[in-house]
This record gives structure tokens, sequence and C-alpha cells, in this order.
């Protein structure tokens, strides 16, 4: 599900909080899978911006990089992978709270951003994102010419 | 419904005992597996290091800290905001069949694995029949 945030009018942080609340209360239906129940709040996304880039941090703890899938095109990230049990079958667990399965998110980046130029690092469980933005997204000074008189 | 079902993953709880430091808190997921000679803690704390973390056991309770450096971006644009950052705390009861000398801990991409064996009176053993 792509979520359309436009950063800092608060109409729509409401509609994006609305949107996860929808999410979740669809979350409880016994009749989807676990791994459906697991898709749309997992992993938890940060995403803030400056003059030049678009960046993204999520909490990945016991994933490696190759376990994660990251695709960027145009004003669009995704971030998917697949969290694996760690415990063989026959271990009895007194808790589980550590969810596993495939995830998937999509999210739509405030600008466009060069594809190109993404970096990410995935370190001690955290994933960060640097997206320079691109060319044409970058505001630009417009000179004023005065005419002479 | 179960309650599992109505848990959302992205949720955090904020922890229960206070530090005196005013740093947001949280009480990290956690699984605990039981193996025949030790049980196996699992706890989700990204963001902090082998040298951060700290676990103290005391008079049968089990404490696990976590000090997570501040990630959060100064003078920058928040698009969206879906979780925060803050120290990982949580603690435990322990019970007596847990040989507390042999506590270890590795911490690797952002999980605490914690072990905690059994103490040698516990541990499943097998008996051989003897046939004459």
């Amino acid at each position: 599900m792509a979520l359309r945030v436009n950063g800092s009018h608060s109409i729509n942080r409401l509609r994006s909080v609305m949107d996860r609340l929808f999410d979740s209360a669809f979350e409880g239906y016994p009749q989807l899978t676990r791994d459906v129940w697991f898709a749309p709040t997992f992993p938890a996304v940060n995403v803030w911006e400056d003059t030049d880039n678009v960046y993204a941090e999520a909490e990945l703890p016991g994933l490696k990089l190759d376990d994660i899938e990251l695709l960027v095109m145009g004003d669009e990230l995704t971030i998917k992978g697949e969290r694996k049990d760690v415990c063989e079958d026959e271990v009895s667990y007194h808790r589980k709270e550590r969810d596993a399965g495939y995830f998937n998110r999509v999210f739509r980046l405030p600008v466009g951003v060069d594809a190109e130029k993404v970096e990410a690092t995935l370190r001690d469980g955290v994933l960060t994102v640097t997206m320079p933005k691109a060319d044409e997204a970058k505001p630009r000074k417009i000179e004023v010419k005065t005419f002479p008189k | 419904m179960t309650t599992m079902a109505i848990e959302k993953p992205a949720e955090r709880e904020i922890a229960r005992t206070e530090l005196t430091w005013n740093r947001p808190q949280f009480r990290p997921n956690v699984d605990i597996v039981e193996r025949p000679d030790e049980l196996t803690v699992l706890a989700d704390m990204p963001g902090t290091s082998a040298e951060d973390v700290n676990i103290q056991f005391e008079n049968g309770t089990l404490t696990l800290h976590g000090k997570v450096k501040d990630r959060d971006p100064q003078e920058t644009g928040c698009v969206l905001q879906e979780y925060g950052v803050g120290d990982f705390h949580r603690t435990f009861q322990v019970s007596e069949i847990i040989d507390t000398a042999r506590i270890s801990a590795e911490y690797e991409d952002g999980v605490l694995i914690l072990h905690l064996p059994k103490t040698e009176a516990v541990k499943p053993r097998k008996i051989a029949v003897k046939t004459d």
C-alpha cells in the first residue's frame, strides 16, 4: 500500500494515521494468513528530508543485507524481504513476540530521487537509506531581470 | 480472536520501571525458547551495541537494558515518523532451575541472544536399560 505523505501539513499526518488505523483494523481477521497480518506495519519506518536528500530509516533486527530488497523508482521506495524464525522446530516457546514472515512496504516520497545514487547501510539491525533528490526536484533560484527604462 | 491478532508489530510498549534520565524507553519484543539444556532468550534491540547492553542478575530477577544513541535527525524536515528511538529495558523473574553462573549473551544484527543454562539436576537424562 502506498502512503502519500507530504511533510508538515497536519491534515496529511491525520490521513496517514487513519490509513494505519484501518490497516490494523483489518489485521485481526482469522481467515487471513499470518503473513498478510504482518505485511502492512512491519517494519516501522521513519522518513525525513533536508535540502539535498531524502532519508528513510527502518528497524530490522535479525536481518542481514541479503534478506532485504530495496527498490527505488522515481518517487517510490519499496522495502521488502523475509524475516525467518531462527529456531528449529522441536523447541517449545515460553513466549513468542518477535514475528517472522514476509514484509513489503511501499512509500511515496515527497520528491523524486535519483535512483542511481541511493545508498543504504544496515548496522545493528537499523537500515538507513540515503536518497539524493533528483535535480529537477531541488529548488532552483530564478533570477528576476528588470527591463531597462 | 486471540490477543496476538490485535497486537500491532510496529507498536512498542513503554518500559515499566523508569530510569532517572528522562529518555524514552521501550520494551523489546522477546522470544523465550526452551531447549533441553538451556533457556534461550532472543530480544529485538536494534541500534545498540555489545558494549552498551547491560545485563544484570540479582535475586532471581534478570534485567536487560540496552542504551541506544540518539539517531533522530536534527534540523531536517520530518516526512513520516512511525517509531521513536530510545533505550530498551525489560525485566524477568528467573526460576531456580537456571545455573546463574553460566549465563552468557551475544549481540548480533540488533538481536540480543541470552543463554540461560539449566542446572544439571533438571536436564533430561537418558537412562540406559540394562538387560541380563
